[in-house]
């Protein structure tokens, strides 16, 4: 494994050709910019979904289990099978366009895929990868949000502060080094997407992976491939230290 | 204003609403691809039918058997069973001594250990290759087993270990006062108590290992898993009655598994995040 | 400063009545203790009064108002939980000040506010650590400033000393005290621990599965226990009980003795004639020949042999086995005893407790 890494330093062929043949390629930007993009439109949304799940699960609602256990479900889903799950419900004969057609909502199908409909096709990445991803998010926060100890909260209600207060100023602050590994764990997995973007965009939504992919297997560059790689541990790395540099907490869970 | 137990009501309703919806949200694409992994075409395209009513398994037997499929699900089920097995031979040992054993850099090994599973495992893919082509392990099954289990050895290290560390010693040191080998309590009391624990993580390690995409699809050209299969047969375009039928095989092994050992796995999940 | 009346009041989980029924008075500026052991509900009818429970019948009232389905906020109450709860990611300055600025009070108000109470419980160079900095003591100082500090109407405890070690348990126990003197809040206070009850309340109302079995002062509690629970699990040791059979001419005869009781008694037990009742003394009150008070009237002597001695320091006991009961009697450490040997004690009859052997009820 180890010995791996050291390979990759030293990607095959003139390091420095395949640099700049690679930032000549318009692709390379392309796909350096949606991968960063779709990192930055997928996050927030889950971890807001996410927050709002543990909150409602915490509730502890009868039957909360059969939630729990559906709201994880999308952890055990590749991401080559979501795609393929949000192409079939997005497809023009899928379920979404053949639904609204049906009530005459539409009167043509509204188009997700192919090259001329990129946009939609952002759209449908998104929607898929938050359905996803999210679940992963999910389990983190409601950890830490279990974590809390219920007294703290009746504290606060006892001295007058109301559902709204309470979230604000004792569960959130104490849900902070949940929020942290959650957002760590989900943008270094971000920089890697891969299986739902080709399977629902191929090459028209190149992000990085699909690129070292692409270059791997089609091109058999294998220089340029183990270059796009290091670019997402690069990436993966800079964000690492960076959350771990400014999202610190420093008090410790006391009693 | 709302007198109190009308307040109640409202937020109950709030509550309910959300549920349901929560549900239907992830619920819904899932029931629905699988039914038209299994509806029949004339259904499908038909433009007022959005729900089929008539279903066929032909596609999914023609996935499977006509487009070398099972094969290829043949090939996950082998990596998947290899990657647990070497993973649990390697990481198993690992984990009891991180869990029971005081050693100089323990810390630092466990850090080490979580700072690897955090790395991009594309960056070893590629090199990966390069060497597999050079020692002849390319395209093997076994050199994919290899690649899964660096994947999910650290994982399962930090999951055995907290789980060996949840088990008393107290317990096997009984055991040794009344008569056993260190390394027979292990087996006859320890083992035992862990298996629970053990058995999700190994399905944990099952469900990375089958739906692992990225290496698999680099490595492999002939003997291709499922995931990876699937994705060049959708590359080079298939009619999508075929790409419904394949969402069912992937999807619903795993989905049975977690069926069976959902609370382990939620808290197994909430312990590797440090 | 305000009373709180608590009428019939009902609190179910499932099928467990934890609390069934309790009606309660609890005097403005009183501390009141609710004594009890572990799941008699005196915890859940504590949380019933902070708003924390909703209850399932009977109301509360604070004063005049009745809050008995008012969300915490409203009642201008304090708590003290058991385990403090403090918040960890807060100072101590912003734990104490919380309920003022979540009541929108200025701040330089809350800066005074946070002063007083901070010095009064002697934690006003703590102002800035975290809770993770200080000691057990320390922070359960930090709960009862922040209890303190909007002056409530209401204070609530919930066996806050129950965390601390002895020495500092015994030392807080007068400090709560005295600082409620001082403030004249209505303190409801719940405690499994006798010695607390009987050191810190004004009254103590002792509980058994839901229910308030007798509510009085200390010295009632103690001296005139309205039945057995009560009788036995205050006082340390436990009261001596032992059955009798309640004769012609009024005799009362045990196991190992037969005698007349005090005049006063003889008319009540006449309804009792040929049962069985269960007399209950105090071991501090069965005596030594030579070390007994000096104007003891009216005694029974008892013969009996030293069973078990325990020598607790000021004192000793002596479990004296007579008949087929065993009297638990309390002397003055200088006594020498043989183990084994016979004794002869004296019960001090004007101390005597009977109780109805069905009931439970005293007979007085």
């Amino acid at each position: 494994m180890a010995q791996a890494v050291a390979l990759a330093s030293s990607g095959p062929g003139g390091l420095i050709a395949n640099v700049a043949n690679m930032l000549a390629d318009p692709y390379f930007y392309e796909a350096l910019t949606n991968t960063l993009l779709l990192a930055a439109m997928i996050i927030p949304l889950q971890v807001a979904l996410a927050l709002g799940f543990a909150l409602l699960i915490n509730t502890k609602f009868p039957g909360y289990n059969i939630l729990l256990y559906i709201l994880v479900l999308p952890l055990t889903i590749s991401d080559v099978a979501a795609g393929l799950i949000w192409y079939s419900m997005l497809s023009p004969y899928g379920f979404l366009n053949k639904f609204l057609i049906d009530l005459r909502i539409l009167k043509r199908p509204i188009y997700f895929f192919g090259y001329q409909f990129k946009r939609m096709e952002y759209l449908a990445i998104v929607i898929t990868e938050v359905w996803r991803a999210t679940a992963i998010v999910f389990v983190i926060i409601l950890a830490g949000l279990q974590m809390i100890s219920k007294e703290y909260l009746e504290a606060a209600e006892v001295f007058g502060a109301g559902s709204l207060q309470r979230l604000k100023h004792i569960t959130l602050p104490l849900l902070k080094p949940s929020l942290q590994a959650a957002l760590i764990i989900r943008t270094l997995f971000a920089f890697q997407v891969f299986g739902q973007v080709w399977i629902l965009a191929g090459r028209d939504v190149p992000v990085l992976a699909g690129e070292a992919y692409y270059q791997q297997v089609e091109i058999k560059n294998y220089g340029r491939a183990a270059l796009y790689s290091l670019i997402i541990a690069v990436l993966s790395m800079a964000v690492g230290w960076f959350y771990i540099r400014f999202l610190k907490s420093t008090y410790i869970e006391g009693g | 204003m709302l007198n109190p137990n009308g307040r109640e009501l409202l937020k109950r309703i709030a509550l309910y609403t959300s549920v349901t919806i929560a549900a239907c949200w992830i619920l819904a694409p899932i029931i629905i691809s699988l039914l038209y992994g299994f509806a029949s075409p004339e259904d499908y395209y038909d433009k007022y039918k959005v729900i089929p009513l008539h279903f066929t398994f032909k596609h999914v037997y023609e996935l499977l058997f006509v487009l070398d499929s099972f094969r290829a699900v043949l090939n996950s089920l082998a990596v998947a069973l290899g990657t647990i097995a070497l993973s649990f031979l390697l990481g198993l040992p690992a984990g009891y001594a991180l869990a029971k054993f005081v050693f100089p850099g323990k810390d630092t090994l466990k850090l080490l250990i979580v700072v690897t599973r955090m790395f991009p495992i594309m960056v070893i893919a590629v090199p990966l290759t390069v060497l597999y082509i050079r020692i002849g392990l390319s395209d093997t099954l076994i050199g994919l087993v290899l690649a899964h289990t660096a994947m999910s050895l650290p994982f399962v290290v930090l999951i055995t270990s907290s789980i060996f560390a949840g088990i008393p010693t107290d317990y096997e040191e009984a055991a040794m006062v009344f008569g056993l080998s260190r390394v027979s309590s292990f087996l006859r009391i320890t083992l035992p108590l862990a298996l629970p624990g053990l058995a999700a993580t190994a399905m944990f390690t099952f469900i990375i290992s089958w739906n692992e995409v990225f290496i698999a699809s680099v490595l492999m050209l002939v003997n291709r898993t499922l995931p990876a299969h699937i994705l060049t047969m959708v590359t080079y375009g298939c009619p999508d009655y075929y790409k419904f039928a394949a969402i069912s095989i992937m999807v619903l092994p795993a989905m049975s598994f977690v069926l069976i050992a959902r609370k382990y796995l939620i808290s197994m999940w909430g312990i590797t995040i440090r | 400063m305000v009373e709180v009346k608590l009428r019939g009041v009902k609190k179910y989980f499932g099928k467990v009545r934890a609390v069934d029924g309790i009606s309660l008075d609890i005097r403005d500026g009183e501390f009141i203790v609710l004594l009890g052991p572990s799941g008699c509900g005196k915890t859940t009818t504590l949380r019933c009064i902070a708003g924390l429970e909703k209850v399932d019948g009977g109301r509360i009232y604070f004063g005049n108002r009745d809050v008995t389905y008012l969300p915490p906020k409203e009642r201008n109450v304090s708590m003290v939980f058991q385990s403090y709860a403090v918040w960890p990611h807060m100072t101590v300055y912003d734990n104490i000040a919380f309920p003022l600025k979540i009541r929108k009070y200025p701040k330089a108000e809350i800066k005074r506010k946070v002063k007083w109470a901070s010095e009064l419980l002697r934690i006003d160079d703590l102002l800035d650590r975290y809770p993770h900095q200080l000691s057990g003591g320390q922070r359960q100082r930090v709960a009862v400033a922040r209890a303190i500090v909007i002056e409530p109407e209401v204070l609530l405890m919930d066996e806050p000393l129950s965390n601390l070690d002895a020495l500092l348990r015994v030392k807080m126990r007068s400090e709560l005290k005295k600082l409620q003197r001082d403030l004249k809040v209505t303190t409801v206070y719940v405690t499994h621990d006798q010695v607390e009850a009987m050191t810190m309340g004004d009254r103590i109302a002792v509980m058994d599965r839901g229910k308030i079995l007798q509510v009085g002062s200390p010295e009632e509690i103690y001296l005139k226990p309205a039945n057995v629970f009560v009788a036995g699990f205050v006082g340390s040791p436990q009261m001596n009980f032992f059955k009798v059979k309640v004769e012609e001419g009024i005799k009362l005869s045990s196991s190992f003795i037969s005698f007349k009781p005090p005049t006063e008694l003889r008319e009540k037990l006449k309804p009792y004639l040929d049962r069985y009742l269960i007399l209950g003394i105090r071991p501090e009150h069965i005596y030594l020949r030579g070390y007994e008070p000096p104007n003891l009237k009216e005694v029974v002597k008892v013969k009996g042999h030293v069973d078990f001695i325990e020598l607790l320091g000021s004192d000793t006991i002596i479990h004296v086995k007579a008949g087929n009961d065993t009297l638990l009697v309390k002397v003055p450490m200088r006594v020498n005893v043989n183990l084994g040997g016979v004794i002869e004690v004296m019960l001090d009859l004007r101390q005597i407790n009977l109780f109805d052997e069905v009931k439970g009820e005293a007979v007085r």
